[in-house]
């Protein structure tokens, strides 16, 4: 099966989809000539022209709002914030107009808009570059929330993002443009709210996200030399939630275990920690693990920065703090 | 009103010299990976940060953007400080935290660099408070570039910087390109210093290769700025010699313009051509700066090298305590 790179499995979602649907533009910074800031749309100027490609000044909530605009008058939208840090700059259009006009406007203004952009730490980019600021946006009623971690998941996840006829923040992470992963070459789109189990097993269930899927896969793997048995689940889409997946998952090993980049105070894994305390306490033979960024600013320093985040190390230490060995 | 004596024009060229020098230093440590993360180097645009920098005092304040080792070396920053936050050691002026987007310091009145386009901007306004406060006759040099300039926070900042008349010298870098975006295609007025009439306060275009130019300007701006008159917008045109950070080869714009800005505008080049021919200094003189200044940036390099990683343990120690 053919393999191609995340931010190419991005590139051909649009592709496709521009090709499918004449009402799709692109709206951002530096998407032009300069194919985005982590060139996923390469080449998308030359096929498409500047009134499909539309390439902004640095004015992000504008960004965000002519999305808006354009979309409750019956075009597709996908706006681009180059990092997530900069969506504090579109706050008010993404939480007091994008995610609220469907709903409090009785279904008059229907809002098919993409927000995509991404976050995480890993390049050295310092506090105001390296944000995981996901938990706000799931927080916020109206919003659906999206954090594709391969490239298979990537394409028909943004597929479907384009087709869904409400607000989705679509959130990459900048230190996995360049894997590489089996897309096939015929269509397809994935659901939302529907898990992906990416190891099976037995003993413990790891569930997590985005970049942190392939940290728990380098840990399940270690673990599994030493006879432990690691079912990984990645949600892929944190608003609609597949809760059943997990809980499923659960019923099965009774020991969980969160990882996150984020960190914890508000998390989502916290959220996910309390939603299965409540509702399956009595599947887990012990209190629910998480592991998260540190509860500080992204710092420069590698050294500093790599502590802040979760590593192998890290997840394996709580999988054997779980299961008690 | 200030002059430009001898020693100024002097002065005006070692600070251009020294934010090039080092600024090329860096780009190399980048190169191999020493300094890692973003950086952007300000290498075509030293004129502006030395004369505004000469034109204020210590005590004033500026707010600097993410190209911004310019503006902090101008204002007086120790280079091995500098150089020690860019490799991200515990001597940095960010204690390693911050890295070249960060680079910040309360003695100096440098009230940060910024990884947020326009970040500083709003910031500016609530320095131009304090100093209206304080009465003493403090100002504040907001630094920004083109593209900050349209985002909405310069125009929430610009308009309340006017009514209450606050001493802030607004001084846009404009140097073409917002990453590729040229100014041109991206600001309806063009001319950034036209946005002033929107506030209704002094808007004024400057040649930004030519510190002496500069140098006059701002300094009317802060005498303005001084006297209780409030706010002015300074456009300084410019050219950012490179790609938006080393490894951006710049493909959206014509070769043929990075070439006539790098040889018709080079501060560096023009500054010292512009004293010798006025006899200001000698070519041994220039020689005596350039060696020293790259002893300097060598030294700061050293020095950085030397310095201890901050401390892991300490980190998680200040972690916790959060
Ligand atoms: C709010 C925000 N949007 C986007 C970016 C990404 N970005 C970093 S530098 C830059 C271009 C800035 O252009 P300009 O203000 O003209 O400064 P220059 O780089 O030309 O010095 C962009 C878009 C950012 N850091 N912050």
């Amino acid at each position: 099966m053919r393999e191609i790179e995340y931010r190419e499995a991005i590139r051909e979602a649009i592709i496709e989809e521009m090709n499918r649907d004449s009402k799709i533009f692109l709206i951002g910074e530096d998407i032009g000539k300069y194919g985005g800031a982590f060139r996923a749309y390469k080449g998308l100027l030359d096929m498409y022209g500047p009134e499909r490609v539309i390439n902004t000044p640095i004015s992000e909530a504008t960004i965000v709002g002519a999305g808006i605009g354009a979309a409750v008058t019956g075009y597709r939208p996908v706006s681009e914030l180059m990092f997530i840090d900069f969506t504090t700059l579109a706050m008010d259009q993404i939480v007091n107009q994008a995610a609220k006009i469907r709903y409090m406007t009785g279904d008059n203004l229907r809002c098919p808009l993409v927000i995509r952009t991404q976050g995480g730490a890993g390049r050295g980019v310092a506090a105001q570059h390296s944000q995981s600021l996901e938990a706000w946006f799931y927080h916020v009623p109206g919003l659906k929330v999206v954090m594709p971690s391969t490239p298979y998941d990537v394409k028909g996840l943004l597929k479907t993002s384009i087709r869904d006829d409400n607000v989705v923040i679509f959130i990459e992470h900048k230190m996995i443009y360049l894997n590489k992963g089996v897309v096939p070459e015929e269509e397809y789109t994935i659901p939302f709210g529907v898990a992906d189990i990416k190891r099976e097993g037995s003993d413990v269930t790891i569930f997590t996200y985005s970049n942190m899927v392939f940290k728990s896969l380098e840990a399940a793997k270690e673990l599994e030399s030493e006879g432990i048995s690691c079912e990984i689940i990645d949600p892929r889409t944190l608003v609609p939630l597949d809760e059943e997946a997990l809980l499923n998952s659960v019923k099965k090993t009774n020991h969980l275990v969160i990882v996150t980049e984020a960190c914890e105070r508000g998390s989502v894994a916290s959220d996910i920690s309390a939603k299965v305390t409540s509702k399956a306490f009595d599947l887990l033979d012990a209190p629910v693990k998480i592991v998260a960024g540190l509860n500080t600013p992204i710092p420069y320093n590698s050294t500093l920065e790599q502590a802040s985040i979760p590593h192998k190390a890290d997840i394996v230490k709580a999988v054997k703090e779980v299961l008690g060995k | 009103m200030a002059v430009l004596t001898k020693e100024l024009k002097k002065d005006l060229l070692k600070t251009i010299i020294k934010i090039r020098r080092f600024e090329e230093k860096t780009i190399q440590l980048y190169q191999i990976a020493k300094i890692w993360g973003y950086l952007h180097p300000y290498i075509g645009e030293e004129a502006i940060a030395a004369g505004a920098c000469a034109a204020i005092s210590k005590s004033d304040y500026i707010i600097s953007t993410h190209r911004g080792h310019g503006h902090s070396i101008a204002k007086g920053a120790d280079l091995n400080r500098m150089m020690a936050e860019l490799l991200g050691k515990a001597t940095g002026y960010c204690k390693g935290r911050g890295g070249s987007m960060h680079i910040a310091d309360t003695e100096l009145g440098m009230l940060g660099a910024n990884g947020i386009v326009g970040g500083g901007i709003p910031i500016s306004v609530g320095a131009g408070f304090s100093c209206k406060m304080e009465g003493k006759g403090r100002v504040a040099v907001c630094f920004f570039s083109d593209g900050a300039t349209n985002n909405g926070v310069f125009h929430e900042a610009l308009n309340m910087a006017a009514i209450f008349s606050l001493p802030v010298i607004y001084l846009c870098e404009n140097n073409m390109y917002a990453i590729s975006m040229c100014s041109d295609d991206a600001i309806a007025c063009r001319d950034v210093a036209k946005r002033s009439a929107a506030y209704d306060i002094p808007g004024v275009i400057v040649d930004g290769t030519d510190p002496e130019a500069v140098y006059n300007i701002v300094s009317k701006a802060v005498q303005r700025a001084r006297s209780g008159k409030g706010p002015s917008l300074i456009e300084a045109k410019t050219y950012r010699f490179g790609g938006h950070h080393p490894n951006d080869p710049a493909e959206y714009r014509d070769k043929s313009e990075a070439e006539y800005y790098k040889k018709e505008k080079d501060p560096v080049v023009n500054y010292k051509a512009k004293l010798l021919e006025e006899k200001v200094i000698s070519p041994e003189e220039i020689d005596g700066y350039e060696k020293e200044i790259i002893q300097m940036v060598e030294q700061s390099v050293k020095f950085a090298e030397e310095s201890p990683e901050p401390s892991l343990e300490q980190f998680l120690e200040e972690v916790r305590s959060i």
